[in-house]
């Protein structure tokens, strides 16, 4: 405890802090580099494969996107459960629209807004029917969502998606064609860096962005400085069910199909990106670049013991062990802090 | 009749809850640039008459004037419209934000960026920092979280943050009860530098030492109505007692 009440320094102090927030995502990017080298050392013919490089951005994608969403919420200290479902629905739905004639152009926002609708229904359950946990309101969208995605299927996969509907979630862009550079980047990849790079915007330049981490931090200081905290939290809710809805449709793309257990546990995977990515579930902490890694994480973790050839009952041990160490060494960098003061 | 003294006149206020009258016809008044100490034990009615005052409660009879207007609050942006602002005792700041998004939660500044509206940091930590210079507060960091800061560092952001915007009375409650006895100086250092600057401020405190230090005025609130109004230079902790708890027998 300092004795003094207003130490100096009061300029000196900015670069410092920015560091310092810098560093907290450079742990992050160790970690991405080590598990990267570790798994070039492991499977050198294998790993560092423009092919397998390639897939795992492929791959991430929708859990990257999930991951946007659901950290947006768990930044005002909510959770959306619903996601996993979500995506499935919108999945679903593409396919029906794409089978009943509808052209890409049509089809694919008519899923990408039914996500939003969804999520707007989770934020208007939990701020006009006063439900007390956005737990509930979308333990029971995840359901419902769920249920009439195996309705509307029949149960049964719905496969053979039109070329055009395919392009966002299969196609690659190749950069520098024709030189010995060319690269084929996923737009799948594309379109999740992207997100990130409007996310990041969002949540960290613009009013909207700095008032949710404000309701996530202290609902008393945000409804003190009167902001619309109903209205942020609805907003929340309708940005994850559209990134949701985005990645379905890229999923569908990928897959060629909509299968009805599509995003089935999804929501968990997403949680687990946002706190590995160092989001807080009390709200108010992280960033859309560390749940990006939190995602990029879970990943090359999967890639390489599919690589190894470890089962996934494994895989899924080690995503467990893996969160638990995350938000430890989280929970140790906070002492750290507070034993500075 | 609202004679410009008058910042702030409340006249006549009731306030019931149910059964429970926490405020029976008090009146009540602050000058320009007055510190009016408002004491009193628990339940006397302090906080529920600064609600009212705020807007956060709507009174069931009696009058506010304001600037030698009347007014009615439904709400505390309405009061905080005309410049009342209120420190909270839990100072109702976004511990999770730095000192800058903190003074200008809700109120900031931001620039155009092609189609965007970005937030505008240069601009609002430099008007930060001169507000803070002209309080002469010193933080460590206007950029570490306010979490990160002492008590009593909190406690100036917080009204630094109540006066940011063309306060005329700000309202404190009970700034100094969680502080060490260093960091409770600075604040009343604090009060007396707003009323230089022409700002008035109602300060509810337990800490009667503290309000005999730094008031014009002291209100004493007894059961919901006003017990004894004191001169704050002369008033000895006694009378001030007597007031407190008379008729508590």
């Amino acid at each position: 405890m300092r004795l003094e009440a207003y130490p100096r320094a009061a300029e000196r102090g900015v670069p410092w802090d920015r560091l310092r927030g810098v560093l907290s995502r450079v742990d992050l990017l160790l970690v991405v580099l080590l598990i990267m080298g570790v798994l070039t050392a492991l499977q050198p013919e294998f790993f560092l494969t423009r092919e397998n490089l390639t897939n795992v951005a492929r791959q991430i994608s929708s859990n990257a996107i999930l991951a946007l969403g659901q950290f947006v919420v768990v930044a005002t200290a909510g959770i959306d459960l619903s996601v996993g479902s979500v995506m499935g629905l919108c999945m679903t739905v593409l396919a029906l629209l794409v089978k009943a004639g509808w052209p890409a152009w049509a089809s694919l926002p008519a899923a990408i807004l039914l996500g939003a609708a969804v999520g707007a229904a989770n934020g208007l359950a939990l701020t006009r029917l006063h439900l007390p946990h956005p737990f509930i309101a979308t333990l029971a969208t995840l359901n419902v969502a769920r249920g009439v995605t195996y309705l509307l299927s029949g149960g049964v996969p719905i496969s053979g998606l039109t070329p055009e509907v395919r392009w966002l979630g299969s196609a690659d862009l190749v950069l520098l064609e024709g030189t010995r550079f060319a690269t084929a980047l996923p737009v799948s990849f594309l379109v999740v860096v992207a997100l990130y790079a409007v996310g990041t915007v969002f949540m960290r330049r613009t009013r909207t962005g700095r008032h949710i981490y404000a309701v996530g931090g202290s609902p008393r200081a945000a409804q003190y400085a009167g902001l619309p905290v109903g209205r942020l939290l609805v907003l929340v809710y309708v940005l994850c069910g559209t990134l949701a809805g985005v990645a379905g449709v890229l999923l569908a793309g990928r897959v060629n199909s909509a299968y009805p257990t599509a995003g089935l546990g999804a929501e968990l995977d997403s949680i687990a990106a946002v706190i590995i990515g160092g989001a807080s579930f009390f709200g108010g902490r992280g960033t859309p670049g560390g749940v990006f890694l939190g995602a990029v994480i879970m990943g090359l973790v999967r890639n390489g013991l599919n690589l190894m050839n470890v089962s996934v009952f494994w895989q899924q041990v080690l995503i467990g062990v893996i969160i638990l160490l995350a938000v430890y060494v989280d929970v140790l960098r906070r002492r750290a802090a507070q034993a500075e003061l | 009749m609202s004679a410009p003294p008058w910042l702030v006149e409340m006249r006549g206020i009731e306030k019931r809850f149910g059964p429970v009258s926490a405020l029976r016809s008090v009146d009540f008044a602050v000058r320009r640039g007055e510190v009016v100490g408002l004491v009193g034990d628990n339940g006397a009615g302090k906080s529920t008459l600064m609600k009212v005052l705020t807007g956060v409660y709507r009174p069931d009879a009696g009058e506010i004037w304001f600037d030698g207007r009347r007014v009615q609050f439904h709400s505390p942006q309405d009061s905080r419209r005309l410049g009342i602002e209120m420190v909270y005792q839990d100072l109702g700041l976004a511990e999770n934000l730095d000192t800058v998004a903190n003074l200008f939660l809700g109120r900031e500044i931001t620039r155009r960026v092609g189609p965007w509206r970005l937030l505008d940091e240069r601009t609002m930590e430099r008007h930060a920092r001169d507000h803070l210079a002209g309080l002469r507060v010193e933080l460590p960091s206007l950029r570490t979280p306010v979490e990160q800061l002492s008590g009593g560092q909190r406690q100036a952001v917080a009204i630094a943050r109540a006066t940011a915007f063309a306060a005329k009375l700000v309202i404190m409650d009970e700034p100094t009860a969680s502080l060490a006895v260093t960091e409770a100086g600075k604040v009343l250092e604090l009060i007396r530098r707003l009323k230089e600057q022409g700002v008035a401020v109602v300060l509810i405190s337990h800490r009667l030492q503290d309000v005999l230090d730094v008031a014009d005025r002291i209100v004493v609130l007894n059961r919901g109505r006003v017990a004894g109004v004191l001169d704050g230079r002369g008033a000895r902790m006694e009378d001030v007692v007597a007031l407190i708890v008379g008729g508590a027998a």
